[in-house]
């Protein structure tokens, strides 16, 4: 007889194939929605503590200019110079000190050629930002301080001037000069804001300076907190020796700040939290109105199955073998619109994981939360009507309109 | 006299409560013996659709005892009166009441589901109904395929399919053209006649009563009728 009544049930199921269409789908939409919003969200997250990571522990980073600064005030502050990056060498609260400038320039091999970006600094830069070389090697203490026409690329330089060949040894025109490539940098992947971090071509300082720019100034300097000693400390040391380099009077403003990476990386994820806590609100939502839309599939066919099941009763049919079928019909259409939702907002977050650059991270936990609660509306919505009609006296149910 | 099939004694059934009640039947006494084909009339709201349903153990009475061949219904649960119709009964209504989007074929074994039977036995057992209402090759229409008198010719295949004692026709000609009604009247004569199956049809049309072997009267609750009919009247 269970046999018998799994087959009414699907046999019911084929013959409304509207309603089933519509409730299967009420579900499909509640669950996909849910999986595939929270999924991204947690991917996104995932990917800016990766940032967080890779952008190096307890690193500073100086600039010049007030750090509240209104428009044009950065113009009034004077630039570092590579003399300042020496002097901070000497704190011993950083470990790693590394002028930085930065341009932009066209890099040329052959019929091959790049707009990236230039950074011109020193050996220490690799290891504040996290860098390893993959191919060749880094810069030598005598070439960070030569003005030597050497670089070291990014994947991404790599593969658009070389495609697979090792481009060590090889030389590359930027601008006027002629650089020999010596290493490679390890991939990092995209940054916290889709960007390209392996878009970069290092060179010592110098020869930024000399045959790029034409200036003695240095953009910023990184700079890493050395371990045994606080983050607040090593700024409290950068500021006092800087206000001291720079002659600024006892009660006037900085004219320079020292930016801290881990608060910038903790700015990143409490933003990322805002975003995944609006798109699981928005997936809330679509799991609602699917759940909604179940529901007046549901109800909506009352009258019909009512009906139904008064004729059911009439034949001989037993008030819990037409709950069964019932049961088993709403069972059926859950578990089906649960199973196609699942796939469809796993491969819709796979998707976005792919488009955006983030990893692609389902967690059980809301793939079992949105099947859930979906499956429950559909029961509860296919059954208690059913159940209402079945205890009518048969006559009722007849009538019922 | 033999043992009647069917006998209310004192039968009431009210509806509402003080003020609001109604008595839509207020002291019923019937016998019905095997074999009879029993025609009730009476205007609308004396009760004869009420003791219908009673009858069919699609309602239960207020007051008043139903023996179904010798059962006191009163004392069957939920579950033993749907057993009752499983085995017993068979219906016919006015309104058809066929499973919509459901071949004329399914409509008729779902009784015969519920009865436990194998699937092969019941697609024989309701192709040989339909067969015996006349809609041989119509078995795989859905009711909106078919007319009105050829749906309540799978309502009774449906009814017949079970091999019921007694089968229960409330207005079966109601919604059908005289030349259908007469159709269907000459089909459950036969069925009266030839497998001596047990009819209790309600009707208000005099025409159609005119095919059972004895008419009952109701007026306001009450059988104020009832009288033997002359073979072959009409």
């Amino acid at each position: 007889m269970l046999w018998e009544t799994i087959r009414l049930a699907l046999t019911a199921i084929i013959r409304n194939a509207l309603r089933s269409f519509l409730t299967v789908l009420g579900v499909v939409i509640g669950v996909a929605a849910v999986i595939a919003m929270v999924t991204v969200g947690q991917g996104s997250s995932e990917q800016v503590s990766a940032n967080v990571e890779s952008l190096g522990t307890n690193v500073l980073v100086l600039r010049s200019g007030a750090r509240m600064m209104g428009p044009g005030s950065r113009d009034t502050a004077p630039s570092f110079k590579l003399s300042d990056a020496e002097a901070l060498e000497d704190l011993s609260s950083l470990s790693a000190v590394a002028p930085v400038v930065s341009t932009s320039a066209t890099a040329v091999f052959g019929n091959n050629n790049r707009t990236t970006s230039i950074t011109g600094t020193t050996s220490p830069y690799l290891e504040i930002g996290g860098w390893t070389i993959a191919l060749g090697r880094s810069f030598t203490p005598a070439e960070d301080r030569s003005g030597a026409n050497l670089c070291i690329i990014g994947e991404t330089v790599r593969t658009t001037l070389f495609g697979a060949t090792d481009p060590t040894g090889e030389k590359i025109r930027i601008k006027s000069i002629s650089c020999e490539v010596i290493g490679v940098l390890k991939s990092k992947g995209a940054g916290s804001f889709g960007q390209d971090q392996d878009d970069l071509v290092l060179m010592p300082v110098r020869t930024v300076q000399r045959r790029l720019m034409g200036s003695q100034d240095v953009s910023s300097i990184s700079l890493q907190v050395a371990r045994t000693a606080s983050v607040e400390r090593a700024t409290s040391d950068i500021e006092a020796l800087m206000r001291e380099r720079r002659r600024i009077a006892i009660g006037e403003d900085d004219d320079f700040s020292v930016f801290d990476m881990a608060e910038l990386s903790s700015m990143l994820n409490s933003v990322n939290s805002v975003l995944t806590g609006l798109l699981s609100s928005v997936a809330a939502v679509s799991l609602l109105v699917g759940g909604i839309g179940i529901m007046n599939i549901m109800l909506v066919s009352v009258t019909e199955r009512t009906r139904e099941i008064g004729i059911r009763l009439s034949v001989g049919a037993q008030a819990h073998q037409v709950l069964m079928q019932f049961l088993v019909e709403a069972v059926v259409l859950s578990v089906l619109g649960g199973i196609i939702g699942i796939l469809f907002g796993l491969g819709l977050a796979y998707v976005a994981a792919q488009i955006m650059a983030i990893p692609f991270s389902p967690s059980l936990n809301v793939i079992a939360l949105a099947f859930g609660f979906s499956a429950v509306v559909g029961m509860v919505f296919g059954y208690f009507p059913a159940r209402r009609a079945a205890r009518l006296d048969p006559i009722d149910a007849l009538h019922y309109q | 006299m033999s043992e009647p099939l069917l006998e209310l004694r004192g039968i009431e059934r009210h509806y509402g409560h003080d003020e609001t009640l109604v008595r839509a039947l207020d002291g019923v006494d019937l016998r019905v013996e095997p074999g009879e084909f029993l025609a009730i009339m009476g205007p609308s709201g004396s009760g004869k659709s009420t003791a219908m349903n009673i009858i069919g153990c699609l309602d239960r009475p207020t007051a008043g005892n139903y023996l179904f061949n010798g059962v006191e219904v009163a004392t069957l649960n939920r579950d033993q009166r749907a057993l009752l119709r499983r085995h017993y009964l068979g219906f016919v209504f006015q309104g058809y009441n066929l499973l919509p989007r459901t071949t004329a074929l399914e409509n008729v074994e779902l009784p015969l589901i519920y009865k436990g039977m194998r699937k092969a036995e019941r697609v024989a057992r309701a192709r040989q109904a339909l067969a015996r209402v006349g809609l041989e090759g119509r078995e795989d229409h859905t009711p909106s395929q078919l007319s009105g008198g050829q749906q309540q010719r799978v309502a009774i295949a449906r009814a017949l399919a079970g091999e019921p004692m007694v089968m229960l026709a409330d207005e079966p000609t109601g919604n059908l053209d005289t030349k259908r009604s007469v159709e269907i009247m000459n089909l459950m004569q036969d069925l009266n006649r030839e497998s001596g199956l047990t009819i209790v049809m309600v009707t208000h049309e005099e025409d159609m009563a005119a095919y059972a072997s004895r008419l009952v009267v109701f007026t306001d609750g009450r059988v104020v009728r009832d009288e033997k009919m002359h073979e072959g009247a009409l």
